[in-house]
């Protein structure tokens, strides 16, 4: 059993991970084995051949803990004593907490709208040009590289440099300001300005998910239109807000959404960049620093329902506007 | 016979009727006929691509180097060392050699698995008649609502009470529950892209569901789960909250980002530790990305991505 448990060794590790997908392939066939008689035993049994281990998996790892982890937010930190709604209470009329709520707000409303208009701007303007597809290419990249990849490439542009004779700047931000002759400056400290200086790795992550999907969106606009708005004479920048926009507009509405989401959660950079601390802490990376750092547990369990909460009216609207789009069709 | 039907004149190609992709073209250009358009583009592109070539430039500068000057004064003054990756990869201190083992081991299960278990939903969803399916679906669709971070504290303690904490294992479930919903959800839509005449075909010769999944919409589906692949490759990689949550203490067991993100944190001035290693890091998702490129498209216009 401890073979199973405690592999230390690059062979030993190796070894265990083909055992662990034969042996899942040995359980699914099995399974599958015993509901393939065809025509002798009743569609439901296939089905849960078929279905069983997702649903089990899904009931005991996705449904049982988000229902225990919401009880767990009306409990003490320990999950001994019954608090009701003090762990809420904490969290919204905390000072720190509050700031914890205003970053999350920061970052939920400028990532998206920035990320969306800035991958529009950029679709259109590469769309049908000879470079097209390297320009693309470039502002893809980073959706490759791990948020924490990420945050340790912005943390060497913003690096600081104290500002001394001798001393040069090794971070390119601060070069750029030291070349126009503005005195360096400490990015990642200086609360509130730090968390919009996250904020734009977040945006330099999420951009090329923007381009791609509107960029596929602004393609399938019918030639006709386009063609109808030129004989009429519309051009340049008339021509992009008044007939790409609005023909692309549920492409927006899903990119917006989505990104808002991926932000709402963003916890990666935060955690590379400044670990929460100098006021830039939010939603998500509090949740882990009070649930797995300060063992909080209730306050961590809030934190995360919250999380949970503010989830559901952004995805709502997506549906909604959805709805509304097909019906139009 | 002194003239012949003529040969057919050369068409003046204002008066030859243009193809759609050379209408297109010529609006194009005319677009980008305007230089502020052209230089806005242009900085997009230049932003997005610095901040990794500095790094990448980074790390193969001598320790000294970086400390005493930027990154930019290797175009008047090249010198370039493998000393950093030596020392991050074998080094005593950080030993990322061994982190990219945990990394592929904790990724491969992690992805073939919650594929598998998806499309054999997938089909049972799309193909097999049984009461409460629709319902069903609906409650595994609407599952993607909720943040893995809800999930996170009980799941702990039910790892800890049955002894899986700090193995492979925990993160291999994890994984996999996390990515189950979307999983089944994209996979399902593909599936019902495949005609039906497929299946009822291989129905009237008497193959049973097993035979037809593996027969005849697993060949049909190779696009769609490469899509889904790499996908959940990249998810699953470059993943810091699961693997820190339930292997941060666990050094056999801790892949790259995790590592990664501390050193940023305890040793944030050695940038020669740190570019090698963020790098060590991103080269094999970068790798898989390029060469999956298409298939990874695909899955975006898909669904959206996952968070």
């Amino acid at each position: 059993m401890q073979w199973f448990l405690d592999a230390s060794t690059t062979g030993h590790k190796l070894a265990l991970m083909v055992v662990a997908i034969l042996l899942f392939a040995a359980v699914m066939g099995a399974i599958l084995f015993a509901v393939d008689r065809p025509r002798r035993v009743p569609n439901w049994v296939v089905a849960a051949g078929f279905l069983g281990p997702t649903v089990l998996l899904l009931l005991v790892g996705l449904v049982y803990p988000a229902l225990d982890t919401i009880r767990g937010s009306f409990y003490s930190r320990d999950g001994s004593e019954f608090v009701g709604l003090d762990n809420y209470a904490t969290v919204f009329t905390t000072d720190s907490f509050q700031t914890v709520l205003l970053n999350t707000l920061l970052w939920v409303v400028l990532v998206p709208l920035v990320t969306t208009g800035l991958g529009l701007v950029y679709a259109y303007l590469v769309d049908r040009t000879r470079f097209e597809s390297l320009a693309k290419a470039l502002v893809f990249l980073p959706m490759a590289i791990s948020m924490v990849g990420a945050g340790v490439i912005w943390k060497f542009v913003y690096e600081y440099r104290p500002d001394q004779p001798g001393v040069r700047q090794i971070g390119l931000l601060n070069q750029l300001l030291v070349l126009l002759g503005i005195e360096p400056q400490q990015f990642l400290l200086n609360a509130p300005s730090n968390t919009f200086w996250l904020i734009v790795v977040m945006i330099w992550i999420q951009a090329g998910f923007a381009m791609t999907v509107l960029s596929a969106a602004i393609k399938a606009i019918p030639d006709d239109i386009v063609e109808a708005a030129r004989l009429d004479g519309v051009g340049g920048i008339q021509m992009f807000r008044y007939v790409t926009v609005p023909s692309i507009r549920p492409a927006l509405v899903v990119v917006l959404t989505t990104v808002a989401i991926v932000t709402l959660k963003v916890f990666d950079i935060v955690r590379t960049m400044t670990g929460g601390q100098f006021g830039t802490s939010v939603v998500a990376n509090e949740f882990y620093t009070q649930a797995f750092r300060q063992f909080n547990v209730g306050l961590g369990a809030a934190l995360a329902v919250l999380l949970f909460v503010l989830v559901i009216p952004i995805i709502a609207y997506n549906v909604r506007q959805l709805r509304l789009a097909e019906e139009i069709r | 016979m002194t003239t012949t039907t003529p040969v057919m004149a050369p068409v003046p190609v204002d008066e030859r009727r243009l193809t759609r992709a050379e209408r297109r073209a010529v609006a194009a250009r005319t677009k980008f006929s305007s230089p502020a358009a052209s230089v806005i583009a242009l900085v997009i592109a230049v932003l997005w691509t610095v901040p990794t070539l500095g790094l990448l430039i980074t790390s193969f500068r001598p320790e000294l180097d970086i400390r005493r000057s930027g990154w930019w004064t290797v175009f008047t003054d090249p010198t370039f060392t493998l000393d950093n990756y030596n020392e991050v990869l074998y080094g005593g201190g950080t030993n990322f050699a061994s982190l990219f083992v945990n990394s592929l081991v904790i990724t491969l299960p992690a992805v073939v698995i919650p594929i598998t278990l998806a499309l054999l939903a997938a089909y049972a969803f799309a193909w097999i008649d049984f009461p409460g399916r629709n319902v069903l679906f609906v409650a595994v669709f609407a599952l993607q609502v909720v943040p893995i971070q809800v999930t996170l504290i009980p799941l702990l303690s039910i790892y800890v009470d049955t002894g899986l904490a700090g193995s492979f294992w925990t993160i291999w479930l994890s994984h996999s529950i996390f990515a189950l919903p979307l999983a089944v959800f994209l996979l399902h839509n593909f599936m019902k892209e495949i005609p039906a005449s497929l299946v009822e075909a291989a129905r009237m010769d008497g193959a049973g569901h097993v035979k037809i999944f593996f027969q005849v919409l697993l060949p049909l589906l190779t696009p769609a789960i490469a899509a889904f692949g790499v996908f959940q490759f990249l998810w699953v990689w470059n993943d810091l909250l699961v693997a820190l949550t339930f292997a941060g203490g666990a050094p056999d067991v801790v892949p790259l980002t995790v590592r990664v993100a501390e050193l940023a944190g305890t040793r944030g001035s050695d940038w020669y530790l740190l570019a090698a290693g963020a790098f060590v890091s991103i080269v094999l998702p970068l790798v898989v990305f390029l060469g999956l490129q298409r298939y990874f498209v695909r899955g975006l216009l898909a669904g959206s991505v996952k968070g």
